[in-house]
């Protein structure tokens, strides 16, 4: 009974970390944007850096990924999701800037300076 | 402890929620789907507002927040199930339950105030992301909410049953999953939206 008393000890305090934890990143991304603290570029890096890391928290302590015995089934097709996914959103991203600038049909000149111009729009 | 029937058992839940597992990866593929046409397209606005124009950052924070609590309210839940306290288990349940529904609510009403002002999904392309990826998850907050009624309702009838456990062991899956998919949003759409 006493093993079973710790466990579930630890898996509360799991939750109260993971939980506390989520909130802090979730606020700190929040001030970065609101209080204008950082900009461009380095902004969405940050921000998107503190959503990787609240992932991290969450599969750790709510979904207890950690906790899985061999074979890691889990693990494996978390980690085949992820390859899939980085696929389809850095691949779309790339492919459609890149036709946005290659099926204009427009003269060199020209192109660029729409392209500067939609640059400065931020796509 | 370790009787046959109770390895058996352990064993029965590691299969189900390993094919549960599995059907939220997939699911992680639509919304990488969804989320790369939001991102192709959030600088498609066709003369109509953008994203800095029409999201409030408060309204998000406080969404997120709602969700974030559910999430571990709902692994309050699963401990309390656990320890076979059906009385703590229905209270964390139904806390749960009315946070759900209050982040539905708040989306609700940001989609209607949207489609007032007159921007909805047929404005713009971003829009239209916009709409459809906010929209599906919105879509399985409610599933997720049928669910849980659904669940609460046996456990009212039956008590806790094996099987009433594993679909409670599941919902947590899906539940802190959803909260998962929401933190991209918030920081992908609104976060990102508001600071570009």
């Amino acid at each position: 009974m006493a093993r079973r008393d710790n466990d579930y000890q630890r898996t509360l305090i799991n939750y109260v970390v993971g939980f506390l934890a989520s909130l802090a990143l979730t606020f700190c991304a929040y001030v970065l944007v609101s209080g204008h603290i950082l900009g461009g570029i380095t902004l969405l890096l940050v921000i998107g850096g503190l959503a990787l890391v609240q992932m991290l928290v969450q599969l750790l302590f709510f979904l207890h990924m950690a906790d899985e015995s061999r074979p890691r089934f889990r693990l494996v097709s978390f980690g085949f999701m992820a390859m899939i996914l980085v696929i389809v959103v850095a691949g779309s991203l790339w492919i459609m800037y890149h036709l946005n600038y290659n099926m204009m049909g427009m003269s060199p000149s020209q192109k660029d300076t729409y392209m500067t111009t939609q640059k400065d729009k931020g796509f | 402890m370790s009787t046959p029937r109770l390895i058996e058992q352990k064993f029965l839940d590691y299969k189900t929620s390993s094919g549960f597992w599995l059907y939220l990866m997939t699911d992680c593929v639509l919304f990488a789907s969804l989320f790369a046409t939001y991102a192709v397209l959030h600088a498609a606005i066709a003369g109509g507002p953008s994203a800095s124009d029409i999201f409030e950052l408060p309204m998000a924070l406080t969404e997120t927040i709602i969700l974030l609590t559910s999430s571990f309210t709902c692994g309050l839940a699963l401990l309390a199930l656990r320890h076979n306290n059906l009385k703590q288990l229905i209270v964390w349940l139904g806390v749960t339950y009315i946070l759900g529904v209050s982040f539905l609510t708040i989306e609700l009403s940001e989609f209607g105030s949207l489609i007032q002002a007159g921007h909805s999904w047929q404005q713009s392309a971003f829009l239209s992301a916009f709409f459809t990826l906010v929209g599906t998850h919105g879509l399985h907050i409610t599933v997720g909410l049928l669910w849980l009624l659904v669940i609460v309702g046996v456990l009212f009838k039956r008590g806790i049953t094996p099987k009433v456990k594993r679909q409670l062991m599941l919902f947590g899956l899906f539940w802190h999953f959803l909260d998962l998919v929401w933190i991209f949003i918030f920081t992908v759409v609104y976060l990102m939206g508001v600071a570009a």
